[in-house]
């Protein structure tokens, strides 16, 4: 799987080092909805989930494949593979209050 | 297959088409399904949509070699291997050895958030996938209307609905598309703006309780095709359609005939019997014995070597062999030898098409010489009486395209034997044989006459019908002033007939007797009359002689008296004379 890595900025040695989340983002080539998702994907994840965040984008284009497996119809889509459940995002995430309801994050105290 | 899309007497110009494989289907639809373009299969919940996706993927695959893709929305792979497998396809075994890619899109309302814009560029990646993986020709999405339980964005999901029927058309798959039939509009979601090329619309509608499928091929976009609503049915080997209007009245007929099996009614009929291949109908009131001359026509046959196929939707095999077997038919041994098959169920057990779909698939299988239907009337009530007429009249006409002479009995409520329907139905038959009954004297008694028999001269006489431990037998009804007698007051006539032929010998022979006896008489009194007469001419004779002999007497004693007196007669005389002349002077 050839799929290109964020690491998360920050350090992730702040608390609850267990409660690591992984998000998928599913692109298609690099067209500017895709780019715009993973830029607001990447401002929601570190106000909220600094340290605390993987996010693994897949482009379609070079794995059709990988389609299959979350069930992706729409591009972009983020995929939450943990924490559980499974939760699924469509759109370029421009709605930052629908991006946190849909993640379900609740905002850092 | 019938049809493929290069038609050899279509135009050049004609749409491609793509061999759908679907009994019936591809006769309607001139050769298929638009070739390279999607169709639209819209119908309600339970009419069949997927298994006619299914189908037309499924023989693609294993007829005519075309890979397909199943893109599934509302059921799992596992869930339509399972429905398909029982129409007898073998989709696991095809995906195995990639024909088929069985793609199960789940959606989930409400599971989905929605953040801005999106397409649905996963699902063309999806599928592009699937189609290249196996370079299939045909691609299937069942109920693509998913998306809209799934999708908010109707502007969004619209948009990209028509960007992908698009998208398939350049992609050159012939595409089945399905959709849940709509209130106002063909399809819930109107996707019958986006499939313009052909729109299949599938029913499933319930009469008298009995619910029947048809399908109507609403448009198809620069192809000729029949309009009408089919019914359809889903069998054990798949979906058929049976169109009743494209069978054309062209096949042939033979002159060949064939016995009844009761000597009698051979005769009625021109001596012959019934012509090979032809439709009898036998229509009596209940009790007369329809089934009688039906079984009685499948011994014949069946003895002749022919096979004999009897359908009977009242009593089972085994009742109507113990109950003809009392009447001296013996089927058993004939249905030991599979030349007499019986085939017996109920006709509410499932609808019309169903029954005509079993029926077709056992005359099929059976290829038999002569079909019985016991009673054709029975079975016509499980749908109303267009369906029933149309079954009937699809029947016959399958029938006689494979020579199969066909014989059905009918049962006609109550007294009257000719009910409209069967006046209706008749219209299909080619010989018309009815049974009545006829009460009088405390008695009921059958009688059997042709009412028509095409192409043949027959008795126009009222045969009276009897059944014993023998068999049937028809014997001259009593026709007479009085009209028909039958039974008992057949005899009686008959009895009558003889008395009054012997009271009028023994009346002549009486008069004979009188005019010997006259003629004694009379001759008795000619031989009085001679006795009488011969007596009196005796004494005749007898006074004649007695007065000659006197005269003589007299003569002698005169000239001897004269003698004696000395006197000339002469003189005495003459003075005589004399005295008196003087006196009258």
């Amino acid at each position: 799987m050839k799929t290109k890595t964020l690491k998360p900025r920050a350090s992730a040695t702040r608390r609850k080092p267990a409660q690591l989340w992984q998000l998928r983002l599913y692109v298609m080539d690099e067209t500017p909805k895709s780019v715009t998702a993973l830029a607001n994907l990447r401002k929601i994840c570190e106000s909220h989930l600094k340290g605390r965040y993987r996010i693994t984008v897949i482009d379609l284009l070079k794995h059709p494949q990988l389609a299959k497996g979350d069930q992706i119809l729409a591009i972009p889509t983020v995929v939450r593979r943990l924490p559980h459940p499974v939760r699924t995002i469509i759109g370029n995430l421009s709605d930052t209050h629908r991006l946190i309801v849909g993640l379900d994050l609740r905002p850092l105290e | 297959m019938k049809n493929n899309g290069s038609n050899s007497n279509s135009p050049a110009t004609l749409l491609p088409k793509c061999p759908t494989g679907i009994q019936g289907l591809d006769e309607i639809t001139g050769g298929g399904l638009p070739r390279g373009r999607p169709t639209l299969v819209c119908g309600g919940a339970g009419c069949g949509k997927t298994l006619l996706a299914a189908e037309f993927l499924v023989r693609g695959a294993v007829q005519f070699g075309e890979p397909g893709v199943l893109m599934a929305f509302e059921e799992t792979e596992v869930e339509l291997k399972a429905n398909v497998a029982s129409l007898g396809f073998d989709l696991t075994g095809l995906v195995r050895r990639k024909k088929i890619v069985v793609d199960y899109v789940h959606i989930e309302p409400g599971d989905v958030q929605e953040s801005g814009e999106y397409d649905l560029e996963g699902l063309f990646v999806r599928l592009n996938h699937a189609i290249d993986s196996i370079g299939a020709k045909r691609v299937v999405l069942d109920t693509l209307e998913a998306l809209f339980s799934g999708l908010r964005n109707e502007g969004i999901l619209r948009a990209e609905l028509r960007r992908l029927f698009r998208w398939l058309k350049d992609k050159g798959v012939t595409a089945v598309i399905t959709a849940e039939r709509g209130r106002e509009q063909l399809t819930r979601h109107g996707l019958e703006e986006y499939v313009s090329d052909c729109v299949i619309l599938l029913d499933h509608r319930v009469n008298d309780q009995i619910a029947t499928r048809h399908l109507r091929v609403v448009k198809y976009r620069g192809a000729l095709h029949g309009t009408n609503e089919f019914p359809f049915l889903i069998g054990e080997k798949g979906l058929s359609v049976l169109p009743i209007t494209s069978l054309a009245l062209n096949h042939k007929v033979s002159g060949e005939r064939i016995a009844t099996g009761i000597p009698r009614l051979d005769a009625m009929l021109g001596g012959q019997g019934f012509f090979r291949g032809s439709s009898i109908l036998l229509t009596g009131t209940p009790g007369t014995g329809k089934t009688i001359v039906a079984a009685n026509f499948a011994q014949a046959a069946a003895r002749r070597g022919e096979r004999v196929l009897f359908f009977s939707f009242e009593e089972s095999p085994n009742q109507i062999i113990r109950n003809m077997h009392s009447i001296g038919l013996r089927l058993e041994p004939l249905v030991k030898r599979d030349l007499l098959r019986f085939h017996s169920a109920r006709p509410s057990l499932y609808g019309l098409e169903m029954h005509l779909a079993t029926m077709f698939k056992e005359i099929a299988e059976f290829r038999p010489h002569v079909v019985i239907m016991d009673p054709i009337t029975s079975l016509m009530e499980a749908g109303t009486s267009s369906e029933g007429k149309g079954m009937v009249t699809r029947l016959i006409d399958y029938l006689k395209a494979g020579h199969v002479t066909s014989l059905f009995t009918s049962l006609t409520q109550g007294g009257h034997a000719l009910q409209q329907s069967e006046a209706a139905m008749s219209s299909l038959m080619d010989s018309w044989l009815l049974l009545q009954d006829f009460e009088g004297n405390g008695e009921r008694n059958r009688v059997l006459y042709v009412l028509k028999a095409r192409g043949m001269a027959h008795s126009n006489q009222v045969r009276e019908f009897l059944i014993s431990s023998r068999g049937i037998d028809l014997v001259d009804a009593y026709i007479g002033p009085s009209g028909v007698l039958t039974g008992s007051a057949r005899a009686a006539q008959g009895a009558l007939e003889k008395a009054a032929v012997l009271s009028n010998q023994q009346e002549a022979a009486r008069l004979k007797r009188e005019v010997e006896r006259k003629r004694a008489a009379i001759e008795r009194q000619i031989s009085g009359l001679r006795s009488d007469y011969e007596s009196e001419s005796a004494e005749l004779r007898r006074i004649a002689e007695q007065v000659g002999t006197s005269t003589l007497m007299l003569t002698t004693e005169q000239a001897e008296s004269g003698r004696l007196r000395q006197a000339d007669a002469k003189v005495a005389v003459g003075s005589r004379d004399r005295a008196r002349n003087g006196r009258v002077n």
